[in-house]
């Protein structure tokens, strides 16, 4: 395991040394002392395990393309920014527009996630990107999605609490939602609708829920046997009549 | 030609003791160059509340001035209208991080009760304060009052907000709420009177985001007497909040909701009170609303209030620590300045409100 002391470092440095390390071959690295450095783990190809300590800075493995990376606190916005291989795993809450863009790979986060997450995210042939947060999310969770897979869990909610915000799904025209529990109609997006699992859905939520419970040393059967209810878009050209009247 | 990258956005930061326990100025600095990368260096400035003891019966004039022409007709301005129990230029330690600085001029100022009488009529002192920062912010060329409150004071410029924290020795100065605010100005231009916070009597804002009705607000405002001169749509959040809680005696929550209003939609759902209350506030502030993608930080004597747009398009995360209530655009900004006890990203619209414990004098 590499160490690298990040507290005060700018993120253009961090980044540097982040590199460096996965360049000469290091396995594993772990950086202590994060506090709101940008963009880490960007722009490295291989396979390389990256832990953090700290709050990272937005944009954390933005275009990420292989690593896998730990993070032991909250993460901030913009998780996962186009990214295309490699998974990313949040012990704490993390901020708005997780996932944008994504193409590819994991993003697990284990609390809470803001606004407009897993916006646009898109697929093509096997390469699926799935989002999967613990706790609750704020409005327009799978907005514009155009692929990939977003699954929100909403353990530990409190009482009166919201699973979902308002705008869910809005614009969405492909990829698959499942929410743990059920959704206030009024919330829906009008580009989609609420549908039962198949045994496709089932057999693909068995896949990603073990791995992500493993991830968060959750008690599996506990956060499975609840109801699910999966989104998906109704038209798959929301927008091919809007110029056309 | 070498690259640059700019990541983008403004920051803006705040901490409130609830107990009015005294801060220096160096925990704000430290929290809001945590987001450095948020500002240009374009503008950065910070408010500081409590930091006036030895005065705080007086308003404390923060005064920029581009030459010395304007601060002797200032001077001489404020020698007509007020008491000027002390003037003096605010203490300033120079660096070459922050080029050029105009001349920044401090007065404690009182009112004599006798110029509040105009032809028998009794006229509000605030409002004579507001209409005098007005006038020299509108009639003087190059002064722009940057701070007019008790006990309180605005330091901004041109430069990145640790620079100016630097620059203005904010180490020195005591004070139980701080905002601050690191600009990357994307409309208008980088200029000291344009910076953050914007201010006026006891209200200050930093605001991270564009108001988009800025016409509207601005043209609202001046039926009230407002000028808007400062180049920045930033500045009507100011007057609205001094319109909106100070002479129209709205409850910051309602004020809130004028500002950024529920929509119809929404308002349909809520339950019959609340729904009436909702609209009314919604007829009679219509033009008072705030569009466009805003998180907004606003510093008052006794209290932090920070909300954002209704589709929450600005970022905003808050804290806990003791008795303290942090806000910033970014979790990092926290972090740098304390282990919180609790860490929330508040909903799109929803006040956070943070005030002073009942019975502490500030």
């Amino acid at each position: 395991m590499y160490r690298i002391e990040a507290h005060g470092i700018p993120y253009k440095r961090l980044n540097e040394m982040l590199r460096e390390a996965a360049d000469r071959g290091e396995k594993e690295i772990e950086l202590v002392g994060v506090n709101g450095q940008r963009y880490l783990g960007s722009g490295i190809r291989s396979r390389v395990k990256i832990t953090i300590h700290g709050v990272p800075g937005n944009d954390l493995g933005s275009f990420l393309d292989g690593p896998e990376i730990t993070v032991y606190a909250d993460g901030q916005d913009a998780i996962g920014n186009t990214m295309n291989e490699g998974k990313i795993v949040v012990h704490g809450s993390a901020g708005d527009v997780i996932g944008y863009g994504m193409r590819g790979g994991k993003i697990h986060i284990r609390g809470h996630v803001g606004y407009r997450v897993g916006i646009h995210m898109k697929e093509y042939r096997r390469q699926v990107p799935v989002v999967i947060a613990g706790g609750t999310a704020g409005d327009f969770f799978g907005e514009y999605m155009a692929g990939g897979v977003a699954i929100l869990l909403g353990l530990d909610c409190g009482p009166g609490e919201r699973l979902t915000g308002d705008y869910l799904g809005t614009g969405m025209h492909g990829g698959v939602i499942y929410l743990r529990g059920e959704v206030d109609p009024s919330y829906l997006g009008q580009e989609v609708a609420v549908f039962d699992l198949e045994p496709q859905d089932e057999e693909a939520l068995d896949k990603y829920l073990q791995e992500y419970c493993q991830d968060f040393a959750l008690d599996y059967e506990n956060v499975r046997r609840a109801r699910f209810i999966k989104l998906v878009p109704v038209s798959s050209r929301p927008y091919g009549r809007l110029y056309a009247y | 030609m070498e690259k640059f990258y700019i990541p983008s956005g403004c920051a803006i930061s705040g901490i409130i003791s609830r107990q009015g326990r005294k801060m220096s100025g160096e925990v704000i600095v430290k929290s809001i160059a945590a987001m450095h990368d948020r500002s240009n260096g374009l503008g950065g400035g910070f408010a500081a509340y409590g930091i006036y003891p030895q005065y705080a019966d007086h308003y404390a004039f923060h005064v920029i001035f581009d030459s010395k022409q304007a601060r002797e007709e200032t001077d001489a301005f404020l020698r007509e209208n007020f008491q000027v129990d002390e003037s003096q230029p605010i203490p300033v330690r120079h660096t070459p991080a922050i080029e050029d600085p105009p001349l920044l001029w401090r007065y404690f100022l009182r009112v004599d009760p006798r110029v509040l009488e105009v032809n028998g009529q009794q006229v509000d002192e605030h409002d004579y304060v507001v209409s005098r920062v007005t006038l020299i912010n509108d009639r003087i060329p190059g002064a722009y009052v940057a701070s007019s409150g008790k006990n309180m004071g605005a330091f901004k410029g041109v430069g990145y907000p640790e620079d100016l924290g630097y620059f203005y020795r904010l180490e020195e100065y005591e004070g139980y709420l701080w905002t601050a605010h690191g600009r990357f100005p994307t409309n208008t231009p980088g200029w000291w009177g344009g910076a953050h916070p914007f201010t006026l009597l006891e209200w200050s804002v930093v605001h991270n985001g564009e108001i988009s009705s800025y016409g509207i607000n601005k043209r609202y405002l001046e039926m009230f007497g407002y000028r808007c001169t400062l180049q920045t749509d930033t500045e009507v959040v100011a007057y609205l909040f001094d319109l909106l809680e100070r002479r129209h005696h709205l409850p910051v929550e309602i004020a809130c909701m004028a500002l950024s209003a529920p929509f119809w939609k929404d308002v349909e759902r809520m339950e019959p009170a609340k729904r009436e209350l909702a609209t009314a506030v919604r007829q009679v502030y219509g033009s008072g609303m705030l569009n466009g993608p805003f998180s907004l930080i606003i510093g008052s004597a006794r209290r932090m209030v920070g909300f954002n747009d209704r589709i929450k398009l600005r970022p905003m995360v808050c804290a806990t620590k003791d008795d303290l209530v942090i806000m910033a655009s970014e979790e990092c900004a926290i972090w740098e300045v304390c282990t919180p006890d609790k860490v929330w990203a508040p909903r799109a619209g929803e006040p956070v409100i943070a005030e002073l414990e009942a019975g502490v004098v500030a």
